[in-house]
């Protein structure tokens, strides 16, 4: 399972797709990155005069990179895996410092368990100068079932 | 291990994860995890962990299934128990 792979599996697309790169993946752990671009549309919002990334949006890219990809990879072999791959179902993240636009943000996903379904990781997102900016535990759950008709 | 006494040993495990307070401290065989506790399927997962390491066993994924009432834990549990 290459990376390549694993972003092409995502259900997800612009602007709710929030992973560009993987780096690093293996059984164990994940590490990849996105670029938060200034023009991202929920910055005209959260704050009109200080644009800061809002926590649901890192909580969504330590999600996106730390579980979906993750997990992805170790149910890739699986050749009836071609649903919708994961969802979300409990999130306990504590954030330390602001994340401004133009930053490239890193995610490190090591995997706690993944048994009868249910994968849990814990999750760091390093800011754009490698300092941690939030960290916690992520869990869900192996869905591999289509949620909406292919055209 | 007496009946009473898997059911004392259950309900800490199942006190983080139960939504139904009353039906915890009411706790009987006939339980269901999901319908009376209203525990969801993906804390039921974190249970059955609890309960393996609490006693010692390897839950299989034919033996999840089945784990739906405490008294099915307990069967459960007690198999792999006596099978050693």
């Amino acid at each position: 399972m290459t990376a390549d792979r694993i972003i092409a599996r995502l259900p997800y697309r612009a602007p709710f797709l929030f992973v560009d790169r993987i780096d690093a993946v293996d059984e164990q752990h994940i590490e990849g990155s996105f670029y938060l671009d200034p023009e991202l549309d929920f910055y005209k919002g959260h704050f009109p005069k200080q644009a800061v990334t809002p926590g649901v949006i890192l909580t969504e890219i330590m999600a996106q990179i730390g579980l979906v990809c993750l997990g992805i990879y170790l149910t890739g072999d699986d050749p009836s895996a071609t649903g919708f791959p994961f969802a979300l179902t409990a999130t306990n993240i504590e954030f330390y410092r602001p994340v401004y636009p133009g930053e490239r943000v890193k995610v490190n996903s090591v995997k706690t368990y993944f048994r009868f379904g249910k994968l849990k990781c814990t999750v760091q997102l390093y800011n754009g100068e490698g300092i941690l900016a939030c960290e916690g535990t992520l869990s869900g759950m192996h869905i591999n079932k289509a949620l909406w008709k292919e055209e | 291990m007496e009946q009473q006494a898997y059911i004392e040993k259950l309900k800490p495990i199942l006190a983080p994860y139960a939504k139904d307070q009353e039906a915890l401290q009411h706790l009987t065989r006939e339980t269901s995890f999901i319908r009376d506790l209203k525990i969801n399927s993906a804390n039921l997962v974190d249970v059955v962990l609890d309960v393996e390491e609490a006693f010692d066993v390897e839950i299989d994924n034919e033996s999840m299934e089945q784990m739906l009432t405490v008294g099915a834990a307990i069967d459960i549990v007690e198999a792999k128990l006596s099978s050693r």
